[in-house]
């Protein structure tokens, strides 16, 4: 900061932040175009889905955006922290696996299996960290290649250890009714099924945006994925910071991988292929930038509910199925779009 | 004078390494002579347990024919013709693939012809297998299978039903849809899912099942995604029943407590068996199976009254 702002700003002290009303401090957050577009897109499928007016629609699309939103939420921090991460979707199967295999084949409880699992994505994530640090590589590169390091394992250790491609059935196993209850059970509201995976979403976005905008941490976040070096120079621990984030998307993982072990008892080894794209489109819907040190966790949650509605609401809408990509694809689009022109307004002449 | 002495000695161990790796070769090529080996090609998606079934039937037969078994899959078209003409360039003793993208496959079945390699076809492509001239099919033919999943509907007084597909393109599982169409009386629909994403196959159905609340059927077309579905109509307090195409472990346990209606197995163990048998009876004494038509593996119905029965093998991975 110069002398003269310095004096310029001693002048009229803080003047322009007070006087800024609260519609355009709202609309220059990151996620005030994925707000918008969630809108439209809530308000289009309203006018041309029936169906989709029920209570239990809209249950049924927050659970398919919060099996999306919870690693997204994750991924959006290490995105702000300037980092990718394409191994995010196949790790949440291989979480899963490593809970199912540990507890049948190994230690015989199901406890130990969800804990083992745990360590295990926490693991992966700080190996992917330390391999971006020592290596130096793009973390494009360095994610990739565990993304499909993990697919193989996936299958190869899952036919090693159980002679299938599949994990058996864990739901005769002691414990299974109370850990279905922490990570799977569902409760009753209105006469909608809620999944509890949808509060545990919530939740999670709320810390993160708690971290992010009120602790040291958070500014670390945006520091390290804004401008590494200053970051550096300022003191901030830049590795630190990274290794903590790929492991926070460990931990995303891992807890997706329980609720889905819980949910639907066995687990295909080939599953989680693709998920990745969605976790990062989610954040980046949501407005975190491609290049770092700009986003939000809640517009991570936005960009998944907007994935969510779209998937959901061309089936309500009873579009030919045979266009059903196509139709996912444009939406998802649209929104984009009305999203960033929103963010060009609210920004332009601040 | 050093040097030449070096050289000199560079020749002579060159010399010896070489008549060493041909009597390598040579020893190889004789065990070739002896063990036939052949690829199985499929249009799998990895980590399938259905397809691990067929491959477990065809490692039998190879195991009991003294062959040496090549397995490569991919599920997308142009890859799968790929793996084709590399196993073409290998020099395999024959081939069984599965004609899942006929069109794409067909140039490649072509040169596998030329470089004189016998083909047989098996699980998918019994629409093509003779016009592409293998020399035999094993399998199911879907469009009779879905026709009697069709008159089975009937009988059971359905009205309106959604078929889950779970690979769109994949012209085996058009064919069950459209073999339902042509039998059954009521609606049916059909539902694109894609893959193993277990939470958005159950958000889909229920979504469905929220847009049409008549639905009374949900016909599955892989055994894994019975179970969700069974979820999913909870979630949407549904009265659909569920059927579903192949078969897991899980589904037959459904099945003997009266959750999931019937599984229409195609036996994939045989499929893969007989299929690496036919190559084997064909380039060890000329012969070939079925006649000129496919060989029949499906469809069985498995119902709650001989789930019990076929348990067992399910449990193991065979079945």
């Amino acid at each position: 900061m110069t002398t003269t702002s310095d004096q310029a700003g001693l002048a009229q002290p803080r003047r322009q932040v007070q006087t800024q009303v609260l519609w355009k401090r709202v609309l220059k957050r990151p996620e005030a175009g994925a707000l918008g577009g969630a809108i439209l897109v809530f308000i289009f499928f309203w006018v041309i889905a029936p169906p989709f007016r029920q209570f239990a629609a809209f249950t049924t699309v927050l659970y398919q955006a919060a099996t999306i939103g919870i690693p997204a939420v994750a991924v959006a921090l290490l995105m702000i922290g300037g980092e990718f991460d394409l191994s995010a979707g196949v790790a949440v199967t291989t979480s899963s696996l490593a809970a199912s295999m540990f507890a049948t084949q190994v230690a015989g409880s199901l406890w130990a299996g969800v804990v083992f699992a745990m360590f295990f994505s926490l693991g992966i994530g700080a190996l992917n960290g330390l391999l971006l640090i020592r290596t130096k590589l793009h973390s494009f590169l360095v994610t990739l290649g565990t993304f499909l390091m993990l697919q193989g394992l996936n299958i190869a250790i899952t036919k090693l250890i159980t002679g299938n491609v599949a994990t058996g059935d864990i739901s005769g196993m002691a414990g299974f009714n109370t850990l279905q209850a922490i990570f799977a059970s569902n409760f009753m509201i209105g006469g909608a099924q809620i999944s509890i995976a949808i509060v545990y979403w919530l939740i999670f976005v709320a810390l993160a945006t708690w971290v992010l905008l009120r602790t040291k941490i958070g500014n670390w976040i945006f520091a390290v994925g804004g401008q590494g070096d200053s970051a550096r120079a300022v003191g901030v621990p830049v590795n630190r910071v990274k290794i903590g984030l790929f492991m926070l998307v460990g931990f995303s993982c891992w807890f997706l991988a329980m609720h889905l072990l819980f949910a639907y008892d066995t687990v295909q080894s080939g599953a989680g292929i693709g998920n990745e794209l969605l976790y990062i489109a989610a954040s980046v819907v949501g407005g975190c930038l491609l290049t770092g040190g700009y986003g939000s966790a809640v517009g991570s949650a936005l960009g998944a509910f907007i994935f969510g509605m779209t998937t959901e609401g061309v089936i309500y809408a009873d579009w030919d199925p045979d266009w059903f990509q196509f139709f996912v694809g444009a939406m998802l689009l649209l929104a984009t779009v009305v999203n960033t022109w929103i963010r060009m307004r609210a920004t332009k002449g601040k | 004078m050093k040097y030449l002495n070096g050289s000199i000695g560079a020749a002579v161990a060159a010399g010896a390494v070489l008549a060493c790796s041909a009597a390598l070769v040579a020893g190889q090529a004789r065990a070739e002579d002896q063990q036939m080996t052949v690829a199985m090609i499929t249009h799998a998606q990895p980590g399938d347990t259905f397809w691990d079934i067929i491959r477990k039937g065809a490692e039998a037969a190879a195991k009991k024919d003294n062959i040496k078994l090549i397995y490569l899959a991919d599920p997308t078209a142009t890859k799968e013709a790929q793996l084709i003409s590399n196993v073409v360039q290998q020099h395999v003793d024959g081939i069984a693939l599965t004609l899942a993208f006929p069109d794409a496959e067909a140039p490649a079945v072509k040169a596998a012809q030329k470089a004189g390699i016998p083909i047989v076809g098996f699980n998918a492509g019994v629409g093509q297998w003779k016009s592409q001239e293998l020399l035999g099919y094993a399998g199911q033919d879907e469009t009779v299978a879905g026709k009697a999943v069709g008159e089975e509907l009937n009988k059971e007084g359905a009205k309106n039903v959604v078929c889950l597909d779970q690979q769109q393109g994949a012209v085996q599982l058009e064919a069950r849809c459209n073999g339902i169409k042509d039998t059954f009386k009521g609606k049916m629909e059909v539902l694109y899912v894609t893959g193993y994403d277990m939470p958005t196959v159950k958000a889909r159905v229920q979504a469905k099942l929220q847009e049409d609340p008549s639905i009374d059927y949900v016909v599955t077309l892989g055994a894994p995604f019975a179970p969700v579905v069974l979820d999913a109509i909870t979630a949407s307090s549904s009265k659909a029943k569920v059927g579903t195409f192949d078969m897991s472990p899980v589904a037959i346990d459904l099945i003997s407590k009266g959750k999931i209606q019937w599984a229409v197995d195609q036996q994939p163990y045989v499929e893969g068996y007989e299929a690496v048998d036919m190559l084997w009876l064909y380039v060890t004494n000329g012969d070939t199976v079925g006649g000129g038509g496919p060989v029949l593996t499906g469809p069985f119905f498995v119902t709650k009254d001989n789930a019990a029965a076929v348990a067992k093998y399910a449990r193991a991975g065979t079945r």
